[in-house]
C-alpha cells in the first residue's frame, strides 16, 4: 500500500515538474510547482517525516508560492507569453553526456546502501513519532542540539526582511 | 525500504530543476526552478532523516528558511531591476557583458 501511494505520488511529482519546467505562462508554472509540492508532501508523509509535510504545505505552497504569484501579478507577467525557452544550440553533446552522468548515479544509488552500524532499526523512526510526537521529536533536537543555528537562523530571516525592503522601496 | 527509491525520485526532481535553469529565460520561472532543486534536496534528506535518525529533518527545517529568506531577497531584486528595465527577461539583462 505504501509502494503503491509511494509511486503513484513521486510520478505525479515528476511529471508536474516537468511541466512546470516548460509551460510558457509563469502562473501555470507556479501552480504546476505547487502540485509537485504537494506531492512531495505525501511522499514525506509516507517517509515518517509528518511535521515536515505540514511545513511544507504551510510554508512552501502556502507563503513562498503565494510571494511568486504576487510578483507575478505585481509586474503584470501573466499573459507576457513571449517564447522564453530556449533551444538547445551547441548545448546537445553536453546535455546528453550529463543526462548519461545522472543516469549512472541514479542506478548506483539504487544499489547501495548507507552502513548498516549507521541505520536505525526497521520502524524506529514511526515509533519515535507515535511516543514523543512528530513536533516533540523535531522540537527536542532543534532546541537542544540545533540550538546556535536557530537562533542564527532568527538573525539572518532578519536580515532578508530589511535587504528585502531596502531593495524594492524607491527611495530609502 | 523507500530509501532508494526517494533518492532516485529527488535526484530526478534536482535534474528537472537544473534543466529548468538553463533552458528558461525569465527570471521568475528561474526562482521556481531553484526552488525545485531545494525541495529536491529535501525529500533526500527526509529519506535518509528516516534510517538514520532525526537529524535530517532539522536540517529540512534550515533548508526552508533559507529558501523563504532567499526568496523575499530575489523578489526584491527582481522588482528593482524591473523598475529599472521593464522586464524580467534575462537575455536582457546583459550589463556585465557591456
Amino acid at each position: 500500500m505504501v509502494g503503491i501511494l509511494f509511486w503513484i505520488h513521486a510520478g505525479l511529482a515528476i511529471a508536474s515538474a516537468i511541466l512546470c519546467v516548460t509551460r510558457r505562462s509563469p502562473v501555470a508554472s507556479a501552480l504546476w510547482l505547487i502540485l509537485t509540492l504537494f506531492s512531495t508532501a505525501v511522499l514525506y508523509v509516507l517517509l515518517d517525516a509528518h511535521f515536515i509535510a505540514a511545513l511544507q504545505i504551510m510554508v512552501y505552497s502556502g507563503a513562498i508560492m503565494v510571494l511568486f504569484l504576487f510578483v507575478i501579478m505585481l509586474l503584470n507577467l501573466g499573459d507576457q507569453l513571449a517564447d522564453d525557452i530556449k533551444g538547445w544550440g551547441f548545448g546537445r553533446p553536453l546535455a546528453i553526456l550529463l543526462a548519461a552522468f545522472v543516469g549512472i548515479e541514479l542506478w548506483v544509488v539504487t544499489k547501495v546502501a548507507p552502513d548498516a552500524q549507521l541505520l536505525l532499526p526497521t520502524g524506529a523512526m514511526d515509533e519515535m513519532v507515535s511516543t514523543e510526537g512528530a513536533v516533540g521529536l523535531i522540537a527536542r533536537t532543534l532546541y537542544t542540539e540545533y540550538l546556535i543555528p536557530f537562533e542564527l537562523t532568527a538573525v539572518l530571516l532578519l536580515a532578508a526582511i530589511a535587504g528585502a525592503v531596502v531593495l524594492a522601496k524607491r527611495r530609502v | 525500504m523507500l530509501l532508494g527509491p526517494a533518492l532516485g525520485v529527488s535526484a530526478i526532481l534536482f535534474s528537472i530543476g537544473v534543466l529548468g535553469v538553463l533552458m528558461r529565460r525569465n527570471a521568475i520561472v528561474l526562482f521556481m526552478c531553484i526552488e525545485l532543486m531545494l525541495n529536491a534536496v529535501n525529500l533526500s534528506l527526509v529519506a535518509l532523516s528516516q534510517q538514520l535518525g532525526v537529524d535530517g529533518q532539522v536540517l529540512v527545517f534550515f533548508v526552508m528558511t533559507v529558501a523563504a529568506a532567499e526568496a523575499a531577497v530575489g523578489f526584491a531584486v527582481i522588482i528593482a531591476i524591473y523598475r529599472h528595465k521593464e522586464t524580467v527577461d534575462l537575455q536582457d539583462l546583459n550589463l556585465l557583458r557591456g
